[in-house]
């Protein structure tokens, strides 16, 4: 099961990363005399309200989700194993400060941060640098619960046996850490980014759907989400319903690579 | 079988005793507010939610016929013009008296207007000539003189407003002479309106007025949840219904979706001209220019703005006053034609030069710029997209950029840090004068280059003064006359870009009989005492 979720997932970051090649129209491009058309040979998905080909923002909303919301996940997670890690491993004063950040940043409602922030950039930004700096504040925000998690495993892991024996045998602090101890913490981590990925591509979407995600005209899956509004008056169920799916299926995939639970069959 | 005729007339005494009760059930219909009214003092409402509730409560001298847009008598049966214009006498309706019983007498109009000279607000000010507010007399049985401090063109559309206070009334401003009467609000819920037992009207039957019990306004800010309640059954009319709403409804409900034409709004784009704005000088050097911002207009699709952002609900935008203004229109401008040669023509004439990769300025700049709209207003979105695909045609960059109305608001009216801004006028009034915060370059609503301390350009300077020239004019056509050319020149040199009038769209629950749908605000309850609801039926889960 883990290799047809990964196989999915791969299937599909081609799938966005070829769109260009795939279909005929641009993303971007309106077909003013071809508004709101039904799925058909030319336009596969049918078009928007502008007439743009939802075939084409499907795949380039895909591309912008499905390859920037890794990388936040990456730096969500390296910011929050680092401190998380430290924490555990110093104990202390550095334990207690970043375990208060660690509570405040959790309590702050993120996206009254993400409005905030986002209302004083400049304005002049492309839409490419948009999409970058809306995933890029995700992951600079994002990291606290990763690093609560890091941070309680380092400590259940500095108390086991083996961490004991190792320094009760000479080893150095440094080589427990690196040799022993991050080793198995991967698990930890790993799961950690795969469940942060579609965490922000949904914090994306929502944040489309208050209007402040992704910036005209290109799409996320975020922004192509906001159209399902539309489907209980829609004919073109098909092509509304279609980034649902797309989510849906990225995310389940994503379910499907965590390791299984203890005690699963 | 004795006591089981006792019980037989037990339950029908029962029966017969719960039928007043029944019978007592209030009519209340329901609609919304879109936001939590500041006030319920009728000369301080300004905010929509405030000034419907003075409509529905107040009771004025004359009433501005929402359909014929011409004033009819009220709390005044009659009225005569003199001094050209600086004075107008008043014959006031006898025997009327407040809601709380207070009876309504020639001083309670003085002390309205005394009021009006101690109390400032955006109203109380657009009675003003400078610091001089009108003054009110008792000059005969049942009659009030008003002298206002100079001539006062559109009075009539100004006392339309104007809510009479009682004297005597311990109610204070609680007290009305409207239909209804405030009574319960709860903060962030709703406001509920009463019948007032005392209002004067009749209908033509002779019967009392209103014909509703109460009327309940739900604060509800999201328009979403606002159509959602109207498909439910919950509210009976929507005042204003955004395009993508009405599409939705005429398909549900195609009876209940009304729409009245085009309506005095627009939506608009204008660039920052604020000097002292902190966008780059070459920037500010373009938006300047009268000839960028022509050639910026020209290469706007406006039918297809209309046709697809708008939903075909509107027309291409042509100036200040939309054609649905008839009296005020100025028929003889057309919306600026799409002409994207005849705009790069004008930009070359300027030192800016179509490149393949797009277009510069004479300095070497790549023209680009960015558009601020309020995030969530979806035909704004569009509006704003379809504008970015029409300039990159002709080698202009535009971003779009979606800020939430807080923010929007401090970068255009406090820190100007903004290049573009699209954005809509609503309650546009028929009257030119209600434009007068828009038009005059002191003003602060002169939103491409608010409050300047004296005209920067000869044209502003020429608005300035055909606006006060019209202003201080009684005869109509000459003020049509100035005020046709404010709108030439506002035509010539773009400094807003009209991109389309919106059509009056609502809905009405077919529960509802006898609203008036119009094109002056408000659309749908100007007859408010007048509306009755069906009582039967599926609509009466409404109730």
């Amino acid at each position: 099961m883990k290799r047809l979720a990964a196989g999915l997932l791969i299937a599909l970051a081609l799938a966005a990363l070829a769109g260009e090649f795939l279909l005929p129209a641009r993303y971007d491009q309106q077909f003013r005399e071809e508004t709101d058309a039904l799925p058909g040979a030319k336009h596969p998905l049918g078009t928007d309200e502008l007439g743009r080909d939802r075939a084409a923002r499907l795949l380039a909303g895909a591309r912008v989700s499905l390859l920037l919301a890794p990388a936040a996940s990456v730096l969500a997670i390296a910011l929050g194993a680092t401190l998380g890690l430290t924490a555990g491993w110093f104990g202390g004063w550095w334990d207690r400060a970043v375990s208060t950040v660690i509570d405040l940043m959790i309590s702050v409602p993120i996206f009254l941060v993400l409005i905030t922030v986002r209302a004083v950039l400049p304005l002049n930004v492309s839409p490419v640098s948009s999409v970058m700096i809306t995933f890029l504040l995700l992951g600079l925000l994002g990291w606290a619960g990763s690093a609560r998690v890091i941070r309680g495993a380092c400590q259940t892991q500095l108390n086991s046996d083996y961490v004991l024996r190792a320094l009760a045998a000479g080893c150095s602090r440094t080589r427990v850490l690196l040799v022993h101890l991050l080793p198995n913490l991967w698990p930890v981590l790993r799961t950690q980014f795969i469940v942060a990925v579609p965490g922000f591509i949904l914090d994306e979407a929502n944040l489309s759907l208050l209007g402040l995600g992704v910036a005209e005209p290109l799409p996320s899956l975020g922004s192509l989400l906001k159209e399902l509004t539309n489907l209980p008056t829609s004919p073109n169920w098909l092509g509304l319903a279609a980034p649902a799916v797309l989510l849906a299926t990225a995310v389940g995939a994503c379910e499907f690579l965590l390791p299984p639970k203890e005690g699963a069959s | 079988m004795s006591w089981l005729l006792s019980i037989r007339h037990a339950v029908t005494a029962l029966i017969l005793l719960a039928l007043p009760l029944l019978a007592a059930e209030p009519v209340v219909l329901k609609f919304c507010l879109r936001s939590e009214p500041k006030t319920f003092h009728p000369l301080k409402a300004g905010d929509d939610a405030s000034e419907t509730v003075r409509f529905l409560t107040a009771g004025t001298l004359l009433k501005v016929n929402r359909k014929t847009q011409l004033p009819e008598p009220s709390l005044a049966t009659k009225w005569k013009v003199l001094d050209g214009g600086q004075v107008v006498q008043f014959k006031l309706r006898e025997g009327i008296r407040f809601s709380d019983g207070t009876a309504f007498t020639p001083e309670d109009v003085v002390y309205t207007f005394k009021q009006v000279a101690e109390i400032r607000s955006g109203f109380t000010d657009s009675l003003r000539q400078g610091d001089l507010a009108p003054t009110a007399s008792v000059t005969g049985k049942n009659e009030v003189t008003v002298r206002f401090a100079g001539v006062t063109a559109g009075w009539e559309r100004l006392l339309d407003g104007l809510g009479i206070l009682s004297e005597k009334s311990p109610a204070k401003e609680k007290a009305v002479l409207g239909p209804f009467m405030v009574a319960e609000y709860k903060t962030g819920q709703y406001v509920l309106l009463g019948r007032n037992p005392n209002y004067w009207m009749r209908d033509a039957q002779g019967q009392t007025l209103p014909k509703v019990d109460q009327i309940r306004l739900d604060i509800t800010t999201n328009r979403d949840l606002e159509a959602l309640r109207f498909r439910r059954g919950e509210i009976h009319m929507i005042n204003k219904v955004e395009p993508d709403t009405y599409q939705t409804l005429a398909g549900q409900m195609p009876g209940a979706v009304r729409n009245a034409g085009v309506s005095f709004e627009s939506e608009q784009l204008w660039f920052n001209q604020v000097t002292k704005s902190p966008i780059p000088a070459y920037k500010l050097a373009w938006f300047r220019s009268s000839g960028f911002r022509r050639a910026v207009s020209e290469s706007i699709r406006r039918d297809d703005l209309a046709r697809i952002a708008m939903k075909g609900l509107a027309v291409p935008g042509v100036g200040p006053v939309s054609p649905g203004n008839t009296v005020w229109f100025n028929s003889k401008l057309k919306p600026h034609a799409y002409a994207p040669a005849v705009a790069l023509a004008k930009l070359q004439k300027e030192g800016f030069r179509k490149k393949a990769d797009g277009l510069y300025d004479a300095a070497g700049n790549r023209v680009e710029f960015s558009i601020i709209t309020n995030a969530g207003n979806k035909t704004r979105e569009r509006l704003a997209t379809m504008i970015q695909a029409d300039l990159a045609e002709i080698g202009i960059r535009v971003n779009v950029v979606t800020l939430d109305f807080p923010a929007l608001l401090e970068r255009i009216t406090r820190g100007y840090s903004y290049e573009a801004c699209l954005l809509g006028l609503t309650n546009v009034d028929q009257d030119p004068n209600g434009q007068m915060n828009v038009w005059l370059s002191s003003a602060a609503n002169h939103q491409w280059n608010p409050s300047q301390a004296r005209p920067e350009t000869a044209w502003e300077a020429e608005i300035d003064k055909l606006m006060r020239a019209q202003a201080r004019t009684v005869v109509l056509a000459k003020r049509k006359e100035m005020f046709d050319r404010v709108q030439a020149i506002v035509h010539e040199q773009a400094p807003f870009l009209y991109l389309v009038h919106k059509n009056v769209l609502t809905a009405i629950h077919p529960s509802v009989r006898n609203s008036l749908v119009t094109v002056l605000f408000p659309h749908v309850f100007s007859n408010a005492e007048q509306i009755e609801l069906q009582s039967s039926g599926v609509y009466r889960s409404a109730r």
